[in-house]
């Protein structure tokens, strides 16, 4: 097995946008989608004279997804003023947080199921809270080069969260934002929609490899752009090809070349470098002097951990402790939100079977919900009725098959199992008529009990079919099973 | 009908007992405008006939027995860095020459809530900086005493405007002693609230934790009057302090009963003018024989108060300042002379890639064109402070001397009630004499800077002349929140004294 | 402490100001002679100061999250230099 090449070292800083109704500093409304310039006052556009005040709401869901987050919450914190020009940032600085943020030191757990790398905690360095800028938007008219500039977005509350390099991996860095966007959506702190930008990934990526002098470690490159899951995992993979070619080529290594900030182009799947900024970002951080600090108690932050309610990965762990049910399976449910986890508990404790429960949900209802591209809280199935349905199907008394067809009509009509097989002139075979219905089977056919005695056990499925013809209620399974060992008991 | 020289308070008396109504005491100021601001040019802005309707509007009221705010209109002049909903606020500066905003400062509401006559927008140093107003971009404006002299600065205008009795209250922001430094020159009464009375609300950013606005009058009864309306907390304003207002009108006559002045040998060493100094002793004398007990106090980190200023001060504007970029309001340069010099430039050079993009060309360009030469100097100084390398040895410095000096206060009060002292040096100089050397403007601040860097409340007062007829001003300093102790204290002094009640020979 | 040419023809950059020659000259002797003179605050020992970074001791001050009506995007737009219906226009921000 050859030793790898290279190392690749990735780290990720990922913008959350948090679920508020107004914005952080003033009470402008953060609706998405609303036509150009119609959602700001004086204090996002940073008008002469006016003062930021900071809303409550954000902030609290700020400290409850940091306490999630496993990070530490300093009594106090405070905020500083990120001096740069952009016509984005009206302000010409933005008002986020420096040297004392409002958390640190966290991390989050890793898993593949499928063991593409092994579980690790990734640490979380720290999570803070600033303000969002604004768009602007690159226009070629009629010959000119021109901007516009969008100011709804300026003063979003934003929280950033950065990690240590501790990915190794695209797959890695994949597993990272899934598990971290789970989390956000369990807490029901932001929208975590990348296509509206309620979600943002920047990666900082570079290779250690082993040189005659030893370990040496390549420039960090900055990659932005990234507008998907995906995309962060092309663009990662790319990269890590790029900086290896590079140090073939030039063998840079960190310190010998300033930062590098380089943009995935998503059509031409590369990364490309971005202009050169007009001068090294000195962006020459002083405390705001129109905030005024924030003090957490231990108090507070205790309370909110006691209420901060089940997160993920706890959830994956109980179901497959308490239902029986794979990782695999676990992870696709929690996946789904709280409203399926809650969905899957009710049908497994009703009808006792973890396994039948996590399948059918699994599959049948989760396809129905794509398909129909509803909510599990809009679903017209009843957990307590697919409860019923699955006791069916466990008692024997509805096969498989015929039991997808009832659930159809149950999602279909809104009716129980019991009156969709009413309807449908299905009905639950008592067993002693199985038995009997068996034994007259074998009766008539007796080459075919020869054949199984002699070996052939497969000779029995004919005479399943035949059951079958003569009942349609049977299942086909347990016939089998009954016929078998019917012959058995003949030898 | 009485003169433009009554006190507000009285004028109120007399609109109350329906002597005389808004509209005819408005005339009579704006004829004194007429008169005389062609020559002193307080005013950058006035608007005769939108006042004179405020007035009507305001008398209509009060003659149908509805209520009337507490300035139940009474004219009231501000300070051009007010913003006004759209009014003119210029700041003083070509960045802000056509700026309109569309909302009103929360002081300014205050004085509309209260039925204040605003007659007009006075002159200042472009965006508070300096001490002369003559770094205003538009006009210079004349001591209503000598016109060959400043009114000082930065609230020139709101100082000489009350002092040539152009209006009887104004409205200034003071924040290394822009309102007390003027008064003390134009012979009026002008205070510094302590840091959080008022609210910033609407207020253009100079220096954000040391800006405060502040009533301008003739007399300490008329600022009380305008101090109840100015006070109180706002929402609005982070750092506005949720502390009750008290009824300065209330208690302003009545006298502080043991009394305990300090004053500060120090700052009676060379470099002070000897009349000022005077002067000052003889203030002091006035509090002795008035009852109170005087006695020396020390503020040893007082001599570092400019200094300290001229690091935060400068890195708060540079902050503050950054905004002004010609994308989203004010000025911006001319974008096709700015386009075609840049394309004569990218042809010429060796790399066309090195010459700056055309935005960013744009903000240098509008930027260096909408400032001044001091606003240039100041933003340069912030961000030279607040670069790599720097922060420890400046900004963090001075903040932590910024603390000692509070400290200072702290200790003095717990001594005395007030501290009496000079406000300048020297009293108003020529026109263009310290233009050459910034470093000497700066020293103007010498004992003003320490109540803004401490966010203590500030006084000045009128107590004497120089043998050339200039005013002298007192100032007294207390302790956070006790507005009331300076007002009264004035007052004390004011019923023992008549140098406010003097006027200058504006013929 | 005094300031090169250089020094504050790169501070003019950060500050996004323009200087001619000659004013850069001038600023240069003028900021040399202000730093100078500030430069006097490195007599005292402020080891263990803590800074005032805020005049008021105040902490924990917010406001409630509840939006209320944005500026008509007319009023908003008003005073900008450039404009069209809808947007703030600018010289092309190229890069990023």
């Amino acid at each position: 097995m050859n030793e790898p090449l290279y190392q690749v070292i990735i780290g990720l800083e990922v913008h959350v946008q948090l679920k508020t109704e107004s914005k952080l500093f003033c009470r402008c409304s953060t609706d998405f989608g609303q036509p150009p310039n119609t959602q700001t006052c004086p204090v996002c556009i940073g008008m002469p004279g006016s003062l930021p005040v900071m809303n409550e709401k954000a902030f609290q869901l700020a400290v409850k997804t940091a306490i999630a987050l496993d990070c530490e919450i300093p009594e106090f914190t405070k905020w500083d003023r990120k001096n740069y020009y952009y016509p984005d940032l009206p302000k010409g600085y933005q008002i986020s947080q420096f040297d004392l943020p409002m958390s640190c030191r966290g991390s989050l757990h890793i898993e593949d199921p499928e063991g593409a790398f092994e579980p690790k905690d990734v640490r979380i360095t720290r999570a803070h809270l600033e303000e969002d800028a604004g768009k602007s938007m690159h226009d070629e008219v009629a010959g000119k080069a021109d901007s516009s500039i969008d100011l709804n977005r300026t003063g979003t509350p934003l929280l950033e969260i950065v990690s240590e390099p501790d990915l190794r991996s695209a797959a890695e860095a994949r597993a990272y934002l899934s598990e971290l966007k789970l989390l956000l959506t369990y807490l029901d702190v932001s929208d975590c929609n990348m296509q509206e930008g309620s979600l943002r990934v920047d990666a900082n990526i570079n290779l250690h490899l082993e040189s005659p002098d030893g370990t040496v470690a390549t420039p960090i490159v900055e990659v932005k752009n990234m507008n998907s899951f995906r995309a962060v995992e092309r663009a990662l993979i790319y990269e890590a090809g790029r900086q290896w070619d590079v140090w073939q080529e030039t063998g840079q290594k960190l310190g010998d070349v300033p930062k590098q900030t380089r943009g995935w182009d998503d059509q031409a799947q590369i990364t490309r470098g971005q202009r050169h900024k007009e001068e090294s970002s000195d962006y020459r951080y002083f405390p705001e002097p129109d905030l005024v600090p924030v003090r957490v108690s231990a108090e507070e932050v205790a309370a909110i951990r006691t209420n901060i309610g089940e997160l993920p990965a706890a959830i994956r762990e109980r179901l497959v402790a308490d239902h029986d049910i794979s990782s695999y399976t676990s992870e696709v449910l929690v996946n789904q939100g709280r409203g399926v986890v809650d969905y899957f508990v009710q049908v497994a404790e009703s009808c006792g079977d973890g396994k039948l429960a996590g399948n059918w949900v699994q599959q049948e209802v989760l396809r129905t919900l794509k398909e129909q591209e509803t909510q599990i809280e809009a679903f017209p199935v009843a957990s307590s009725e697919l409860a019923d349905l699955l006791g069916l199907v466990q008692r024997g008394e509805l096969d498989s098959s015929r039991g997808k067809e009832v659930f159809v009509e149950m999602v279909q009509s809104g009716k129980s199992a019991t009156q969709v097989m009413q309807e449908k002139g299905m009905e639950s075979v008592d067993e002693d008529e199985v038995i009997q219905l068996c034994q007259a089977l074998l009766e008539e056919n007796p080459q075919v009990v020869a054949d199984v005695q002699g070996g052939k056990q497969q000779a029995v499925g004919a005479l399943v079919g035949k059951a079958k013809q003569q009942n349609s209620n049977i299942n086909p399974g347990s016939v089998r099973q009954i016929l078998l060992d019917l012959i058995q008991k003949m030898s | 009908m009485s003169s433009i020289h009554t006190r507000a308070t009285d004028w109120l008396k007399q609109l109350e007992s329906g002597t005389c109504t808004s509209a005819e005491i408005t005339q009579l100021y704006l004829d004194q405008i007429d008169r005389h601001d062609g020559t002193i040019q307080a005013f950058l802005h006035v608007d005769h006939e939108a006042a004179l309707e405020q007035a009507r509007d305001i008398d209509k009221r009060r003659q149908a027995g509805k209520p009337v705010g507490r300035l139940g209109g009474l004219p009231v002049a501000v300070k051009d860095i007010l913003c006004s909903l759209d009014q003119p606020t210029t700041c003083g500066s070509k960045q802000l020459e056509h700026f309109q905003p569309p909302y009103d400062a929360t002081v300014v509401a205050r004085l509309k809530q209260e039925d204040a006559v605003l007659i007009g927008r006075t002159n200042m140093d472009e965006f508070a900086m300096g001490s002369s107003t003559e770094n205003s971009a538009f006009q210079l404006t004349r001591n209503p005493w000598d016109v060959e002299r400043i009114p000082g600065g930065s609230s020139g205008g709101a100082a000489a405007c009350v002092a040539a009795a152009m209006a009887p209250l104004s409205i200034g922001t003071d924040t290394g002693g822009s309102i007390r430094q003027p008064a003390a020159l134009c012979g009026v009464s002008g205070m510094k609230p302590t840091y959080g009375r008022v609210s910033r609300y609407g207020l253009v950013a100079f220096a954000s934790s040391l800006d405060q606005v502040g009533p301008l009058a003739s007399n300490a009864e008329d600022l009380a009057l305008l101090m109840e309306v100015l006070a109180g907390h706002d929402p609005l304003d982070s750092t506005s302090a949720p502390v009750d207002v008290p009824s300065y009108t209330a208690t302003v006559q009545q006298p502080l009963e043991g009394l305990r002045v300090g004053w500060i040998p120090e700052q009676f060493r060379s470099g002070l003018d000897p009349e000022i100094e005077a002067a000052t002793q003889e203030a002091l004398d006035v509090y002795r024989s008035l009852g109170a007990s005087v006695q020396e106090v020390a503020l040893p980190h007082a001599r570092y108060g400019i200094a300290t200023y001229y690091i935060i001060a400068p890195c708060e504007a540079s902050g503050n300042l950054a905004r002004y970029d010609g994308v989203h309001y004010g000025y911006r340069t001319d974008e096709q002379s700015m386009l075609a010099e840049l394309r004569e430039q990218q042809l010429a050079a060796a790399t066309p890639t090195d010459v700056e993009s055309p935005l960013v060309r744009m903000y240098r360009k509008t930027r260096s064109e909408g400032f001044g030469s001091e606003v240039k100097r100041r933003i340069m100084l912030g961000t030279y402070a607040l670069s790599k390398g720097y922060y420890d040895a400046y900004y963090l410095k001075a903040q932590k001397v910024r603390r000692l000096i509070r400290d200072d206060y702290d200790q003095a009060f717990q001594k005395v009630d007030i501290l009496l002292g000079p406000v300048t040096a020297s009293p108003a100089f020529r026109i263009a004499e310290k233009t050459d050397d910034p470093l000497a403007m700066y020293l103007e601040d010498l004992y003003t800077v320490t109540a803004n860097l401490a966010g203590i409340a500030g006084i000045s007062i009128p107590c004497g002349f120089t043998s050339e007829s200039l005013p002298i001003g007192l100032q007294l300093q207390a302790s956070p929140f006790q507005e009331e102790k300076l007002l009264r204290a004035s007052y004390m002094y004011q019923a023992a004294t008549d140098w406010h009640s003097r006027r200058p020979d504006l013929t | 402490m005094s300031l090169s040419r250089q020094d504050v023809e790169k501070i003019s950059l950060l500050a996004r100001l323009q200087l001619t020659e000659e004013e850069l000259t001038v600023m240069t002797d003028q900021l040399s002679q202000i730093v100078q003179y500030v430069d006097q605050l490195s007599e005292l020992d402020t080891e263990n100061v803590e800074p005032m970074a805020h005049a008021a001791e105040l902490s924990n001050v917010f406001a409630p999250d509840q939006s209320r009506p944005s500026l008509d995007r007319e009023d908003a737009l008003r005073n900008a230099p450039k404009r069209d219906d809808q947007y703030y226009r600018v010289p092309a921000v190229l890069g990023d």
